[in-house]
C-alpha cells in the first residue's frame, strides 16, 4: 500500500549537511521510518526535480542565493508540511556568520586571499551570493522548527514520527540552538 | 537687602528707561541673532548717534519677540511699531521714523491674530526686558513674588497656592506641580535638591530656551520659591550646551542676583539660604527623563534608573528632590504675585494656565505662542499661525516631539489640554507643535522620529535598544517601496512591547509617533506597501515589485 | 506645645537589621517576605520560576534585560521583579499569558541584536542565553536579524572577550566595581552602539585597572568573555566564588 505512506521530501540549501548525516544516526529506528515513508526528493534520492504534492519536506541550510529563493518557493508551493530542518536553516547559524562582512570582502577573502592556486572569483555557472544569508522563515511560511547543530537523532526521530502521524509536534524541549 | 532698597532698584530703573524718548526693543533671541539680529543692533546704535538721538532713543536687546518666521525682529516704543525682516542697511530707515512716523515696507501688522490672540504670562516679559540686566526684570515686578513668599508666607501656604492654581508640569506628562511640592516638602532629610529640567531635547522645540534665553531671572524667581517650598537650599539648572546663548544668560542673571543678595544666604533677610549651579548636559535626548537626569549632574553615565524610588524621595546623591521643568517654574511667580485662583481662573477645567508652543513647520507664522488651555487646534495654526502657506492643505498637526503623536484634521477643533491629546493618542509634551501639509509623508514622520529615538537610546534596557531599531528597520523598508503585507502587524506588535517593556518614558512613548500615524493614516502605509506609491509624492519609493 | 503644628514623630527606631515582614501572593499562593526583599527573591524561595538575565546573586540588580517582567493586579504596567518591592496584599502573576508572551518577544530581540552562534561558540552547552531559550520554549526568532559587525578583544593574555555574544547585562561591570573593587569595565556609547569596554576603551591587555582575576569572565552568561585556550563547547563558568565571598563580607562587617 505505497501509494498511502506520506511523501517526504529533504532538502538541502546553504548547509553542511550535518542534519541530513543526523537523520542517517537514526540507526535501526531508520528501517522503521523507512516502512512508513516514501522519501521522494533529496541528497538521498535520485531525482532531478522536486515533486509535487509532498506531504512533509525538511530544509536544512539557509538561504543564501537567488536559487535557493526559487527552489524554497517552489517546495513550499509543493509541500503540505515545511520543516525548518537545524540551525542554518532556522537562524542561518555558520553559512550566516558571512553576514557581518560585505560581500565584496567575503569573496575576497575566500577566494583571492586564501587561493595560491589561479585565485578568481567564480562567476560562471554559480548562483549569486545574496549579500546575506537568511533563515527560511524570512521568505516563506514554515509549519515547524527543528533547532540544533545538527538536531539530536531523537528530536528528527520524534519530529518525524508525529508528523506523520499528523500532529504538529512541541519541539522546544528535545532540542536547542546549537545542540 | 531690604525692601525700600529693593524696591529703590525698580524706581531707579522706571526712571532710567523714561529718560529715554524712544526705545527701540532689538530681538537678541537666539531665532533672530541667527539671521543678524546683532549686526542690526550696533547699526542702530551707530545710527542713533549719527542722527544725533543719542540720549533720546534706547537700543537695546530683548527676548524673543515670538514671530521668529520674520526675524530680525525690532519693536518701537511708545506706538508699538513692529518691524520685520531688518537688514542693516534698514537702520537709517527705521531711526528716521521715530520722529516721523512708521516705515511704510517695514512693518510688520500688528493687529494680526498672531499678537492679539495670545495670553502672556510664562512670556509677559520675553520681548520686554534686557535679559542681561537684572534691574529692568525688578522693574517688571521681579522678584516681588519671592519678597512676599519669603517674608510673608509660610511654605505650606505656598504651596496651597501652587496646588490651588492647578498648575501640571510642562515638561510633557502633566504632573500636578502642587502635588510633587508637597512630597518633596514632606521627605524628612537633612538636605534636599531643586533640579530644573532645561534639557530641551524634542525636535521642533523651543520654548525652554526661548524663555531662558529671554527672561532668565524668572526662572531663577520660581526655583528660589521652590526651594523655600520645599526646603531645599540647593539647585541645579540643568541647560543642553546646544543652548550656548541661554547658558551664558543664566550664568549672567545667576551672578547679578547673587550680587544683589537675591540668592546665597539670608534672602531678603528671612534667614532663607539658597544657591543655584548651572550644569550643562552633553547632548544626550535622555537626558531630558529624570533619573538619567539626576545621574548626569552627578556625573555619571546618563541613563535612567527603575522608578521607584522616585526622585521626590530619593533624588540627587540619594536626597529628596524637586525636579521641575523650566517653563513650570517660569509660571510660578505670577502665581504667587497673583494668586492660585487667578490662574486656575485661565485654561480648561483639568489644566490650568497658558501654555507656550513652539510653532514650526509648515505654517506661516512660525515662532514662539502662549495660549491659554483649552484653545483649538484651528486657532493655534489657522488664526494664530495664519494658516499653510502656498495652497497647501492641513494634514496633521505633530505635538509631543518623539513621545507624541499626529493629530490628524479631523480633531482640529478639539481643545489643546493634557486630557485631550492623549485622548487622540498624543500628548502635550513639552509644547513642541509641528503642522505638517499634504506634502509630508506619514511614514516618513513615523520614521523620522523612530530613528531619533533609536540614536537617542540609552541602550540600558533591551527593549528600547533593539525594538526601536527593529521597528525603525520595518519603517524604513516600508517607506522604500520594500514593505511586506506582514509589516503592519509586525510593527504594531513590537511597538505594543517597546511601549509595555521598557524601563523609562523614552522607550514607553517611543511607538507613540508610529502608533499614531497608524491609527490616522493607514492609507499612507498601505499606499506605500501595496502599491509602492508614497501619497505626499516625498519618499523615494522603489519601483522594485518584490523584495527578493 | 501649641496645637496645630504637627511635628514629624520620631521614627521609631528598630533593631539593626529588622525589617517589616509582608504577605502577599504570587500566582495565587501566599508568601511572606521581608519588605527589603524583591519579588524575585521571594519568588525564588517558594520555588517559582522566574526567568532573568541581568539579575545574579551577589551583584547589585541592573533591572535592564526586562525578561523578569511580572504582571501585579490592578498596576498598569509590568514590572521587573529583581528591583520591584512586593507590598502588603499585592498580587503577582509570574506566568500570566501576557507576561510569558512579552518575555519570549524580549529573548528572541535580543537573539538578533548581535551574533549569537551558538554551534561555535565556547559556551556552547554552557549558556544562559541558550538555557532561557529552552526554558521559555523558542525554536525560532521571528524578528530580523540585525548582523552587526563586532570586534574581539584577544589581548589579554588569559582571556578573550568577544562582543559578538555580549548581551550587555552588565555583570562584568558590576563585579569589577563592586567585588573585585577594581572597576575595569564600563559601558561606552548609547543604544545599538553600546559597548562594555576596559579602562577608556582600551585594549584589555593594556589596561592597567585589571587584575586579571577572571571574575568578569566566570559570572559571565554567554560566551562573550572566556578563557583562552578554550574551545567550542568547553567554557564552563565557575561562579561557586561569589556567594562564598559575599557571605565572607558579611560576616565581616557584622
Amino acid at each position: 500500500m505505497a501509494a498511502l505512506r506520506p511523501r517526504i521530501a529533504t532538502v538541502w540549501l546553504d548547509g553542511c549537511s550535518g542534519c541530513h548525516m543526523s537523520l542517517l544516526d537514526g540507526d535501526e529506528r531508520l528501517m522503521e521510518l523507512a516502512e512508513k515513508i516514501d522519501l521522494v526528493y533529496g541528497p538521498l534520492v535520485d531525482t532531478p526535480d522536486f515533486p509535487e504534492e509532498v506531504e512533509i519536506t525538511l530544509v536544512e541550510g539557509g538561504v543564501s542565493t537567488d536559487d535557493d529563493i526559487r527552489k524554497l518557493r517552489l517546495l513550499r508551493k509543493r509541500s503540505n508540511i515545511l520543516v525548518s530542518f537545524g540551525d542554518c536553516a532556522v537562524t542561518a547559524n555558520v553559512p550566516g556568520m558571512r553576514n557581518e562582512f560585505r560581500l565584496g570582502e567575503v569573496l575576497q577573502r575566500a577566494y583571492l586571499e586564501n587561493v595560491s592556486w589561479r585565485p578568481s572569483i567564480p562567476v560562471a555557472g554559480v548562483p549569486v551570493l545574496k549579500p546575506h544569508v537568511r533563515p527560511l522563515h524570512e521568505y516563506v511560511e514554515v509549519d515547524a522548527f527543528l533547532p540544533g547543530c545538527p538536531p539530536p537523532a531523537m528530536a528528527i526521530w520524534y519530529m518525524l514520527s508525529e508528523l506523520i502521524e499528523g500532529r504538529l509536534p512541541e519541539l522546544g524541549n528535545r532540542t536547542r540552538f546549537g545542540a | 537687602m531690604m525692601l525700600e532698597e529693593f524696591n529703590q532698584i525698580g524706581i531707579s530703573e522706571r526712571e532710567r528707561q523714561q529718560a529715554y524718548r524712544y526705545h527701540l526693543r532689538v530681538c537678541g533671541a537666539a531665532g533672530c541673532l541667527s539671521c543678524g539680529s546683532g549686526e542690526l543692533k550696533e547699526a542702530l546704535e551707530k545710527e542713533v548717534d549719527r542722527q544725533s538721538m543719542t540720549g533720546q532713543v534706547e537700543v537695546k536687546s530683548v527676548g524673543c519677540l515670538g514671530l521668529c518666521t520674520a526675524g530680525p525682529l525690532v519693536q518701537v516704543e511708545p506706538g508699538g511699531v513692529l518691524y520685520q525682516q531688518l537688514h542693516v542697511s534698514d537702520a537709517t530707515a527705521v531711526v528716521a521714523s521715530l520722529a516721523s512716523g512708521p516705515a511704510a515696507g517695514l512693518c510688520c501688522p500688528t493687529d494680526q491674530h498672531f499678537f492679539s490672540r495670545q495670553t502672556k504670562i510664562v512670556l509677559e516679559n520675553c520681548g520686554r526686558i534686557d535679559p542681561e540686566r537684572i534691574e529692568e526684570y525688578i522693574a517688571c515686578q521681579g522678584y516681588t513674588a519671592l519678597y512676599r513668599a519669603l517674608r510673608e508666607l509660610t511654605p505650606r501656604e505656598i504651596i496651597d497656592e501652587i496646588t490651588a492654581s492647578g498648575l501640571r508640569g510642562r515638561g510633557g506628562a502633566g504632573y500636578p506641580t502642587g502635588l510633587k511640592w508637597t512630597t518633596v516638602s514632606k521627605a524628612i532629610s537633612e538636605n534636599k535638591f531643586v533640579i530644573c529640567n532645561g534639557d530641551e531635547g524634542d525636535p521642533g522645540a523651543f520654548m525652554d530656551r526661548s524663555v531662558l534665553e529671554s527672561d532668565p531671572h524668572r526662572v531663577l524667581e520660581g526655583m528660589i520659591i521652590a526651594g523655600y517650598a520645599t526646603g531645599a537650599h540647593t539647585g541645579f539648572i540643568y541647560v543642553r550646551a546646544e543652548y550656548p546663548l541661554a547658558v551664558k544668560r543664566l550664568r549672567k542673571a545667576l551672578s547679578q542676583a547673587e550680587r544683589l543678595g537675591i540668592l546665597g544666604k539670608n534672602i531678603f533677610n528671612s534667614g532663607f539660604g539658597f544657591d543655584i549651579q548651572v550644569r550643562l548636559g552633553a547632548g544626550a535626548f535622555v537626558c531630558g527623563e529624570e533619573t538619567a537626569l539626576i545621574a548626569s549632574i552627578e556625573g555619571r553615565t546618563g541613563r535612567p534608573r527603575s522608578r521607584p524610588p522616585y526622585p521626590a524621595e530619593s533624588g540627587l546623591k540619594g536626597y529628596p528632590t524637586l525636579i521641575n521643568n523650566v517653563e513650570t517654574l517660569a509660571n510660578i511667580a505670577p502665581i504667587i504675585r497673583h494668586g492660585g485662583d487667578w490662574f486656575s481662573s485661565i485654561g480648561t477645567e483639568k489644566s490650568k494656565g497658558t501654555k507656550v508652543f513652539a510653532l514650526a513647520g509648515r505654517v506661516r507664522n512660525t515662532g514662539l505662542i502662549e495660549v491659554p488651555m483649552g484653545t483649538s487646534l484651528r486657532d493655534i495654526v489657522f488664526e494664530i499661525g495664519g494658516g499653510i502657506p502656498g495652497n497647501g492643505t492641513f494634514k496633521a498637526v505633530q505635538t509631543g516631539g518623539p513621545s507624541g503623536g499626529c493629530v490628524p484634521a479631523q480633531y482640529l477643533d478639539m481643545p489643546v489640554d493634557y486630557e485631550s491629546l492623549a485622548g487622540v493618542g498624543s500628548i502635550m509634551g513639552s509644547g513642541g507643535m509641528i503642522v505638517m501639509d499634504q506634502s509630508s509623508c506619514m511614514v516618513d514622520v513615523a520614521r523620522f522620529f523612530m530613528e531619533f529615538c533609536r540614536t537617542e537610546s540609552c541602550g540600558k534596557c533591551l527593549p528600547c535598544r533593539v525594538g526601536t531599531a527593529q521597528i525603525h528597520n520595518i519603517l524604513s523598508r516600508i517607506a522604500s517601496g520594500f514593505g511586506r503585507s506582514a509589516d503592519l502587524a509586525a510593527v504594531e506588535e513590537l511597538c505594543d512591547l517597546v511601549k509595555n517593556t521598557s524601563l523609562c518614558g523614552l522607550g514607553q512613548t517611543a511607538p507613540n509617533p508610529v502608533l499614531s500615524t497608524l491609527r490616522y493614516f493607514r492609507e499612507e502605509y498601505l499606499s506605500h506597501i501595496e502599491g509602492k506609491r508614497c501619497l505626499a509624492g516625498s519618499c523615494l519609493v522603489s519601483s522594485a515589485r518584490e523584495v527578493l | 506645645m501649641t496645637s496645630g503644628t504637627v511635628l514629624p514623630r520620631k521614627r521609631r527606631v528598630r533593631p539593626v537589621g529588622s525589617h517589616r515582614i509582608l504577605t502577599f501572593k504570587i500566582n495565587n499562593r501566599d508568601v511572606s517576605s521581608r519588605e527589603d526583599e524583591s519579588i524575585l527573591a521571594v519568588a525564588r524561595q517558594n520555588n517559582i520560576y522566574i526567568p532573568t538575565l541581568c539579575h545574579l546573586d551577589g551583584l547589585s540588580e541592573h533591572g535592564a534585560c526586562r525578561l523578569c517582567i511580572v504582571e501585579i493586579k490592578n498596576a498598569p504596567k509590568l514590572v521587573p521583579a529583581c528591583i520591584t518591592f512586593p507590598q502588603e496584599g499585592m498580587e503577582v502573576s509570574t506566568c500570566s499569558e501576557r507576561v510569558i508572551d512579552y518575555r519570549k518577544k524580549l529573548l528572541e530581540m535580543l537573539f538578533t541584536e548581535r551574533n549569537h552562534v551558538c554551534a561555535v561558540c565556547v559556551s556552547n552547552g554552557h549558556c544562559e542565553l541558550q538555557d532561557l531559550a529552552i526554558q521559555l520554549n523558542i525554536t525560532h526568532v521571528r524578528y530580523e536579524y540585525l548582523y552587526p559587525r563586532l570586534a574581539l578583544d584577544g589581548s589579554h593574555p588569559r582571556f578573550i572577550m568577544d562582543h559578538n555574544r555580549c548581551v550587555l547585562c552588565l555583570r562584568c561591570v558590576r563585579v569589577c566595581d563592586e567585588i573585585e573593587g577594581a572597576h575595569t569595565w564600563d559601558v561606552m556609547n548609547r543604544g545599538l552602539d553600546t559597548r562594555v569596554i576596559t579602562d577608556l576603551n582600551i585594549p584589555w591587555g593594556s589596561s592597567e585597572t585589571c587584575t586579571s582575576c577572571g571574575k568578569c569572565v566566570q559570572v559571565c552568561p554567554t560566551g562573550a568573555l572566556s578563557e583562552k585556550g578554550k574551545s567550542v563547547a568547553e567554557m564552563v563558568k565557575r561562579r561557586q566564588f561569589l556567594p562564598y565571598l559575599q557571605k565572607m563580607r558579611r560576616w565581616e562587617e557584622e
